[in-house]
Parts: C-alpha cells; sequence; structure tokens
C-alpha cells in the first residue's frame, strides 16, 4: 500500500451468504456494475469510507469451491485468483453463520493463498434461530483470522467489520494445506491450484480424485473445528423453511402457488405494462411532432422525427415490462422460492433440453422476449440457458397480436357463431408457438455439443423477506444494462430500417411529387406515401425478394411489409395500411376491409385468399421478426453466433411451414 | 444403500462418495464420507429430491444421489 488513504478489498463467498446485501449495503448508489470479458457474470465494484480511508471494493462471483465445475465457473474462479493477487489487499470473506461447515471450505482454500484475509460472519440472526450458538473467540483462534459478527441485513456489526477492515494488515496463519498434503513438493498452493483446475476441467480422473481427496481432507478439519467452537441447542427447534416447504413442494397446492405465481407476474408483463407503454409511446410521438415544427423541412428533420425519435422510443418502450419482470424475477430469487421453481420443473424440463428456471422466460415470451431472455440470467448451465433464450422467441408474443388479429379479421368476416371462432384461431396460434418450443428445445439438446456435465446439484436457501434494496438496484442495474448495451443496437438498426423506407435510388421521389404536383386530390398525400414507399429501398428490396416469397403467396406489396417489419413485427399492420394508400389506417376494419379487395395482377383472384392468410399466420408465429430480439440475445450470449442461428432456424422453419400451408391449401 | 433409497425424514451417514463425473462437486457441498444427510422431500413430479446436508437443504436428482451410498441411523 502507497498511502494510508486507500485500501482495496475484495468480498468473497459462497452463493447466498449475504454477500450482495453487505455489498450493497456498504456501498449504496457508489457502485458499477459490468461483465467479466465475453461473459454475463457480473462483475460489481464500490466505494466506501472509513473515516478517511477510501475503500474500493470489488463483489466477486459467490463460489462454493476454487476448483471450478464448469466454463463460467472458471472464468470466475480465474478473475478472483487474479483480483487476489494482483489488485487485493485484504479478503473479506462473508460467510452464513447458519451454515458454517459448507461456507468454511472456500475460506481454508483462500486462507491458503496466503492473503490478508478476515471472516465477516454474516446471518447471525438465522444461526440463533437455528438454535447455534458460535463461540467466536475460540473459532478466530482455530483459523487464525479476525471474525466480525455481522446481520446485513439491520446493520448490525458493520461498525465493528470496518474497524476490522481498517486495521487489518496482514493477519492469516495458514497451515490447512501444509497439514493435508505431507508430500513436501506442494508446499505452495496457489501454483497447485492452477494446475489441477486444468486438468480437472480436461476430465482427468487423477486430477478429480486428487481434487476430491483434497477436499475432504479439508472437510474433515473443518469438522474438528467446528465441534470445538459452535454449540447446538438440543431443543428440537421447528424449522420454517421446511414448513414453508411442506406447502410449496406439496404435489397439488405446490402447482397452485406456482401457476398462481406464474399468472401474476403475466398479468403484470402482459396487461399492467401495457399502459405506461402507450404512454411512452404517446410522449414521443407528441414529441416527435413538437421537434417536426420547430426545425425546417428536410433529411433532417425526417432524420430525427422519423428516424432517431422513433428509434429511442423503440428502446424506452420496453422499460415497463423489463422493470416488472425484475420486481419479480428479484422477488423471487430473494426470497428463496426462485430455486424451488427449478426442483418442482426440473424434471419435466430436462426432458427438452430445457432447465427448471426456463419456465419463467417461456412464460414472459407471451408477453415480450426481450426481458424475457434478460431473465435466463439466473439459469446456471451453460446449454440450459443457450437452448432457452434460442426458443423463447417461438413463444406467442404480444408484438405478434396486431397482426393476427388483423389476419384472422380477413379469414373470418363475420363472427356471429357461438363459439368465438377468430378466438380460437388466435388460442391455436400461441398453442403453435409453444409446441414449436418444444420440438426445437429438443432438437437443440441433441445438436449442442455438450463439454460440461449437465447437473442439478443446487443449494436451496432459507426462505427470507426480500430486501427491498436489492431488489431495487437489480432493477436498475437492468433497465441500465438493456438502455446501454442492447438498446443502442436497436437504435442503430432503427435508423437504417427508417433509412431504407425514406430514401430510394436516383430522383425517384422528386419525379413521385412532381407527378401529384398539378392534381388536386382528397387522398393526395396518402397516395404520394404509398408510391415513396414503394420507389424506396425498402420497396426495391421488397420487390427483388418477391421471387422467393412467391412460393409461400406473397407478393412484393407483402414482401415490403416483411422488411420493415423487422423492426418489430406490429409494424406489418402500419406499412400496409401506406403501401395500399390506406387513408383511414387507426381503423382496423377499414385495413381489413381493403385488403379483401386485393386481386392479383392480371386476375380475379384474391390476393389475401385462405391459403396466402393462413401461411403468413404462420410466417409471423415463427419467423424471427424482431431485431431487437436479436440485438438482446447478441447481448446475453456476446456472440455473433447465437443470434445468427435464430434468426436462420427461426425464418427457415417459418419459411418452410408458410410454404407447405400455402401449397396444400391452395 | 444408496441416498435414493432413504424415505422421507429418515436420517443417515454418508459411507461413500462413488468416484464419477459429480464426485468433486458433491463433496463440495458437503456430501463427504462422516457427513450426515437426511432426506426431506421429493419434487411434486418425483424428481429431484431435496436432502438436508448438514444443517442446509441441498436438491439432487436421482442420478446424482446415486453416487451416495449411506447407512441409515438407528431408528428414524
Amino acid at each position: 500500500m502507497e498511502t494510508n488513504t486507500q485500501k482495496n478489498i475484495a468480498l468473497i463467498g459462497n452463493p447466498n451468504c449475504g454477500k450482495s446485501t453487505l455489498f450493497n449495503l456498504l456501498t449504496g448508489l457508489n457502485q458499477k456494475i459490468s461483465n467479466l470479458p465475453g461473459t454475463t457474470i457480473d462483475k460489481k465494484k464500490g466505494v466506501f469510507y472509513i473515516e478517511d480511508t477510501k475503500i474500493s471494493v470489488t463483489d466477486l462471483p459467490g463460489t462454493y469451491s476454487i476448483y471450478p465445475n464448469g466454463e463460467d465457473e472458471r472464468i470466475a474462479i480465474n478473475h478472483i485468483l487474479d483480483q487476489i493477487n494482483n489488485s487485493v489487499d485484504l479478503i473479506v470473506y462473508v460467510a452464513d453463520a447458519s451454515n458454517l461447515q459448507r461456507n468454511l471450505l472456500l475460506f481454508t482454500q483462500l486462507a491458503d493463498l496466503q492473503k490478508p484475509i478476515i471472516i465477516a460472519l454474516n446471518m447471525m440472526d438465522v444461526a440463533h434461530e437455528k438454535g447455534l450458538t458460535i463461540n467466536i473467540p475460540l473459532l478466530s483462534q482455530e483459523l487464525g483470522v479476525l471474525i466480525a459478527p455481522i446481520n446485513s441485513r439491520n446493520k448490525e456489526g458493520i461498525d465493528h467489520l470496518k474497524s476490522f477492515i481498517l486495521k487489518t494488515e496482514a493477519s492469516f496463519q495458514t497451515t490447512y494445506f501444509n497439514q493435508i498434503n505431507k508430500d513436501k513438493s506442494l508446499t505452495n498452493f496457489s501454483n497447485t491450484v492452477s494446475d489441477r483446475v486444468v486438468k480437472s476441467l480436461e476430465n482427468n480422473q487423477e486430477a478429480i480424485d486428487t481434487i476430491s481427496k483434497e477436499t475432504e481432507e479439508r472437510y474433515q478439519i473443518i469438522r474438528n473445528t467446528i465441534t470445538k467452537t459452535v454449540r447446538k441447542s438440543l431443543i428440537n427447534i421447528t424449522n420454517k423453511t421446511k414448513q414453508i416447504d411442506k406447502f410449496l413442494l406439496h404435489p397439488f397446492y405446490g402447482f397452485v402457488a406456482f401457476f398462481a405465481t406464474l399468472f401474476v407476474i403475466f398479468q403484470f408483463i402482459f396487461k399492467f405494462a401495457e399502459y405506461p407503454m402507450n404512454w411512452i409511446e404517446q410522449f414521443f410521438s407528441w414529441f416527435a411532432g413538437l421537434v417536426h415544427s420547430w426545425i425546417p423541412e428536410g433529411y433532417i428533420n425526417s432524420l430525427i422525427t422519423e428516424g432517431i425519435i422513433p428509434g429511442i422510443s423503440g428502446v424506452v418502450v420496453f422499460l415497463p415490462q423489463i422493470i416488472f419482470l425484475f420486481l419479480f424475477l428479484s422477488i423471487l430469487e430473494e426470497s428463496g422460492y426462485m430455486t424451488r421453481v427449478s426442483f418442482i420443473n426440473d424434471r419435466l424440463m430436462r426432458k427438452f433440453g430445457l432447465n427448471g428456471k426456463s419456465i419463467v422466460p417461456l412464460i414472459g415470451g407471451m408477453a415480450c422476449a426481450i426481458p424475457s431472455i434478460m431473465a435466463t440470467r439466473n439459469i446456471e448451465n451453460k446449454k440450459d440457458r443457450i437452448i432457452t433464450i434460442l426458443v423463447t422467441p417461438l413463444m406467442g408474443c404480444s408484438a405478434r397480436l396486431p397482426v393476427y388479429t388483423l389476419l384472422v379479421s380477413l379469414l373470418i368476416k363475420n363472427d356471429n357463431n357461438f363459439i368465438d371462432i377468430r378466438g380460437l384461431i388466435l388460442l391455436s396460434l400461441y398453442l403453435v408457438g409453444f409446441i414449436a418450443v418444444l420440438l426445437f428445445s429438443t432438437i437443440f439438446k441433441y445438436l449442442l455439443r455438450q463439454k460440461e456435465k449437465s447437473f442439478f446439484i443446487l443449494e436451496m436457501p432459507d426462505y427470507r423477506i426480500p430486501s427491498l434494496r436489492n431488489v431495487g438496484l437489480t432493477i436498475k442495474d437492468k433497465t441500465y444494462d438493456f438502455v446501454f448495451n442492447a438498446g443502442k443496437i436497436i437504435l442503430i438498426v432503427s435508423i437504417v430500417l427508417w433509412f431504407l423506407a425514406s430514401f430510394g435510388p436516383k430522383d425517384n421521389f422528386a419525379k413521385i411529387e412532381q407527378k401529384y404536383q398539378t392534381y388536386e386530390l382528397s387522398d393526395k398525400e396518402t397516395l404520394i406515401k404509398s408510391e415513396k414507399l414503394e420507389a424506396s429501398y425498402a420497396g426495391i428490396m421488397g420487390k427483388s425478394i418477391e421471387p422467393i416469397i412467391k412460393p409461400l403467396g406473397y407478393d412484393w406489396k407483402i414482401g415490403i411489409a416483411l422488411i420493415t417489419s423487422f423492426a418489430a413485427r406490429e409494424i406489418f399492420v402500419g406499412t400496409i395500411a401506406t403501401i395500399y394508400s390506406i387513408k383511414d389506417a387507426e381503423d382496423e376494419k377499414t385495413i381489413s376491409q381493403t385488403l379483401s379487395e386485393q386481386t392479383r395482377v392480371g386476375s380475379d383472384t384474391k390476393v389475401y385468399n385462405i391459403a396466402t392468410i393462413v401461411s403468413l399466420l404462420l410466417f409471423y408465429a415463427f419467423a424471427m421478426q424482431c431485431m431487437s430480439t436479436l440485438a438482446i440475445t447478441y447481448r446475453e450470449t456476446k456472440s455473433i453466433k447465437w443470434p445468427v442461428i435464430q434468426f436462420f432456424y427461426m425464418t427457415g422453419f417459418a419459411y418452410l411451414m408458410s410454404f407447405v400451408a400455402y401449397q396444400l391449401l391452395s | 444403500m444408496k441416498a435414493n433409497d432413504l424415505i422421507d425424514g429418515q436420517k443417515a451417514v454418508i459411507t461413500n462418495v462413488s468416484s464419477g463425473k459429480f464426485q468433486t462437486k458433491l463433496i463440495e457441498m458437503g456430501c463427504f464420507v462422516g457427513s450426515e444427510i437426511t432426506r426431506l422431500y421429493q419434487s411434486p413430479l418425483g424428481d429431484p429430491i431435496a436432502f438436508d446436508i448438514g444443517g442446509y437443504i441441498l436438491g439432487l436428482r436421482k442420478e446424482e444421489a446415486d453416487y451416495i451410498q449411506v447407512e441409515a441411523s438407528n431408528g428414524n
């Protein structure tokens, strides 16, 4: 250390030990979150002061052991070792006092790295409730470190911990590794670790055996320490968690509680999020109108009011759903129920290559794939997580609804039947999407090679009341992450799409303006808009893909709509209205009426016959018509490979299904 | 007997953890020889199963619990 005014500390501990709660308590809003390179593992840094000393604190990923069990854990642990060796003055080891035995394993491993270390013995209240009495002075003496008993939930013991952080220069007395290894050649633990890690990840049986043996011997030492220092009350204490589990994991009530939870989440992101989403859209369109009147007509005006502002609106509009979904997800995580969700669904989802936790993103996908794909981050197994990300957009999302509604109204003109046929068709479209989810997750299960061992060895932590501070900070992090990472890509792509739809080669647009100059028609504006779209780059692209989409029953007009609605599916409706110069485009009946009158060029066969409509419905059910989803898939997988695969498998399958449907029906 | 063969609420002591792909992970989570294990309850669909391992709850799939050999304590 150069000066007395700065100290770098790192928080390390098992998952569920209350490490993040302590980190949030210490740093408040003075924290920055980022990802480890190439991963979505969080890396949090923050600052706080003890008297005049500035303390930089790093919240390192939670882990049970220094030996990783998979690729992501390896990256996390390499990061931990790197931090410890290069930039940390003091390790604050956070341990759950109510589960001391298992929490001390990682401690003994870290102590062997010979860095200054102290223990923040957290959850003293829970330990007390469980009837555990810990002789802290004796434990401190046995382990050879300072121990500060704390309750990060209610700030108990924090001042004590801070004074330890300030005064600890070097406090270690590490002998664990040497106690275990009689072999004198293995005296340096940190050198041995990296060697064993590499070998064990290559599934070297000898290395695995060595690690297993070392771990067992560490536990024997820990057990001796615990026998000496922890007294368990002889009175049998009723365990609250086990009692709640009896209900929440009950074969009947367990499912009732689970589906009720899903229903509430779904209501919020599907129904209640709609209001703020409408306000956001109204605000931005009002704002665009305002700006439009400020700036002189021209390209700059168009770029800002039709490109940039709607682009930003298209990012911000997702925030209500993201906020709601992460409000519930973080409550589920914090309360301990999330691991039960895994536990309940593991058997069913495993068959389809999914994970017990996949069910939350899938249900969320019925509202919107964006927050749902973000929600896959708590799926620990990488393969399960990738499969969940790939298939979630097949769930019928709310952006498909306007497209479905328009097309179904063309299919069933008068729905005066006793049974609501339109409703039934909509329902079957959602069902078809879900079947595709199961089909493709099964296919990916076999296609994706798995280097890592898949397991469900999952700690099910005690139920606890979620901390508001933690929930709030999670929501803040997720919103920030979405806006500044995926949001950037969404904005850029929407500006590109705006450009394609608003510009054309040569002087196409000028000619159209000229042509209509002499006319005095009431619907002049609508006609110009329609012709301009046709003459634009998007129009030219729509025409050029006509040969490809003809076997599906589509003409170039639909082709243009396919291209513009790549921004978001619901844009299909607006584009169709523009291209057919439908004046009163707000009214769905008018659009429906106009479309049903359209005939194919050079004949009187209708364009929107049953075959074409069914083909279009299936196309929108399966095709990856959403650039925002691709952006978020890129963001969450940190690789261009997965959004590309997602695009091609979905759109390819859509093409195939629409082709078959059209050819059979026409 | 294996950890799978215990009935709900039955206590046992771990006598061996078979070598194989889950061995290290199981030991790290506290399933080492000599540790106490109690079967708590199973998932509504029958698999996975929750165990009490030295004071905390650990969920294991049946195929993983198969790696753990136990000796049931006298009585329950």
